[in-house]
């Protein structure tokens, strides 16, 4: 098993496959009356947020202490961050006080993996910058393995603001592990050239949603970012909402078995319309809740066994 | 002059194989349990059977299906998986976590009985009603395993023994079955021969 999980690519099909089965275990905890297990007890986890975020620090904490580990939370805010400590700094405290996982989130591209380079324990990257974000990636295709019954040979369209989407590339690089076809689709402002090619063989790019909708297993929509924004990559909100936001027109071109996702937080009215995000098709809820046994898997299988 | 001659390899003599069980006899082994479970739980009324994995799951589903076959009574049958309850977690690599399926009674206030095909230290029992006391409160917990080995490490003992072995530390014990290995049987292997 991996010391760390940095990157959707440090992930084979196999042990890709074990941390979705691990996580489906996981899942059975939550119906139970008392939601724990002692796998981890006595182990800590820290939580190490840079950049602001609800469910992925509240998903990763309740993860850890479903597992019995003890959670430090620290956030920049307010820490000696803002007295201008370095990461590595930080990092050599939280080694100090004897952190066996860091989970960090942090708006520089690499972060984490600068950090698996000064601390002994395990690092879990929970985002960083506009580069990759693993667990998320983990966590959508435990949900469209849950309600369609496979990930291999699904088409899976990735619909928005690619350019900015640390979502996008790590679910690229997980999707096509498990043999996914993967279409990037927005305007041209917001997908990288080449970037399918990049990341994974057998990525396609579209700009034209209406086309890819109707051959679509999976569509992931992605959250316009506009504080990554420094230029204007599309005239309006409104006209990017009319060619490449989801409504219910839109919606009805897809297969009957298709399902809606979206890794949240949603910009109601702009990629996503209210009567979609609300929809039966919709996995918006079902992929928090997944994303808390999908973690608890990756921290057991990081942790629970002997380094 | 003639050269020393040079030492030969000794034979390794193949560990000592003994067979404890053959498939007949186990077969009447599991018989004896089931009928020992109708006794002693005047009719198996609000039991529960709990196989605890690998082998422990095929053998409680066999224990239940004896007992249907005697009486007619169909006893809820699970699996328990006690991997995230192991005390030696952190001694080895890290484990894969097995499916625990509990019957859709429910085990509060039932009779649950652990079925298991070794007892050996008792950990993994110690683990399992562990494991128990987070699905919810049984009335009482019994024990039945195929094979007491004897070298307890832990206050445990087993309800139900298919067949008691003495055995030295050194050696062990191989339960095979058919739904797991193919074939049905117990041997004891190694020790002295």
């Amino acid at each position: 098993m991996l010391k760390h999980l940095l990157s959707g690519a440090d992930l084979d099909a196999a042990t890709a496959t074990l941390i979705l089965d691990t996580a489906a275990e996981m899942a059975t905890v939550a119906g139970r009356e008392v939601k724990k297990l002692p796998a981890l007890r006595g182990r800590t986890v820290v939580n190490l947020f840079y950049e602001d975020s609800t469910r992925t620090r509240i998903s990763f904490e309740a993860a850890a202490k479903r597992l019995s580990a003890d959670v430090i939370n620290f956030s920049a805010k307010g820490s000696s961050v803002s007295k201008g400590e370095s990461l590595k700094d930080t990092a050599l405290t939280l080694q100090a006080m004897g952190a066996d996982a860091v989970v960090i989130r942090h708006p520089a591209s690499g972060a984490p993996h600068r950090l698996a380079n000064w601390v002994e324990g395990s690092v879990l990257n929970a985002g960083d910058g506009t580069h990759e974000h693993p667990t998320q990636a983990l966590l959508d295709a435990y949900t469209m393995r849950a309600r369609l019954g496979r990930i291999a040979g699904l088409s899976v369209a990735v619909v928005g603001d690619v350019l900015h989407s640390r979502v996008a590339r790590s679910n690229v690089l997980l999707l096509a592990t498990l043999g996914a076809k993967v279409t990037l689709v927005g305007p041209p402002t917001l997908i990288p050239v080449d970037i399918g090619a990049a990341l994974a063989p057998g990525t396609e790019v579209s700009y034209d949603l209406d086309a890819v909708l109707p051959t679509s297993d999976v569509v992931m929509m992605l959250r316009v970012q506009r504080e990554r924004m420094a230029d204007s990559y599309f005239p309006s909100a409104r006209e990017y909402a009319r060619r490449y936001g989801l409504d219910g027109p839109r919606m009805a071109r897809l297969p009957d078995h298709a399902i809606v996702m979206h890794p949240g937080p949603m910009n109601r009215g702009m990629e996503i319309a209210p009567e979609v995000a609300d929809s039966p098709r919709s996995t918006i809820v079902e992929q928090v809740a997944n994303g808390v046994s999908v973690r608890m898997a990756v921290l057991y299988l990081l942790l629970g066994g002997m380094h | 002059m003639a050269y020393p001659q040079a030492a030969q390899p000794q034979p390794v003599s193949p560990p000592s194989v003994k067979v404890i069980l053959t498939s007949a006899e186990l077969a009447r082994v599991v018989d004896r349990i089931a009928h020992q479970i109708l006794e002693k739980t005047q009719g198996a009324a609000g039991t529960v059977l709990l196989g605890v994995p690998t082998r422990g799951a095929p053998l409680a589903r066999r224990l239940a299906a004896r007992i249907n076959a005697f009486e007619g009574i169909a006893v809820p049958v699970g699996v328990l998986d006690i991997t995230l309850y192991r005390d030696d977690l952190r001694r080895h690599a890290v484990r894969a976590i097995g499916p625990t399926q509990v019957p859709p009674e429910g085990i509060d206030g039932k009779r649950v009985i652990l079925v298991d095909d070794v007892l050996f230290s008792g950990r993994t029992v110690r683990a399992a009603l562990d494991a128990l006391s987070d699905l919810g409160r049984p009335s009482s917990v019994q024990l039945a395993v195929l094979v007491d080995r004897g070298h307890r490490e832990l206050p445990i003992r087993a309800d139900y023994v298919g067949k008691n072995i003495p055995t030295a530390l050194a050696e062990s014990v191989k339960v095979t079955l058919a739904e797991t290995d193919g074939t049905d049987e117990v041997k004891l292997i190694g020790g002295a021969a």
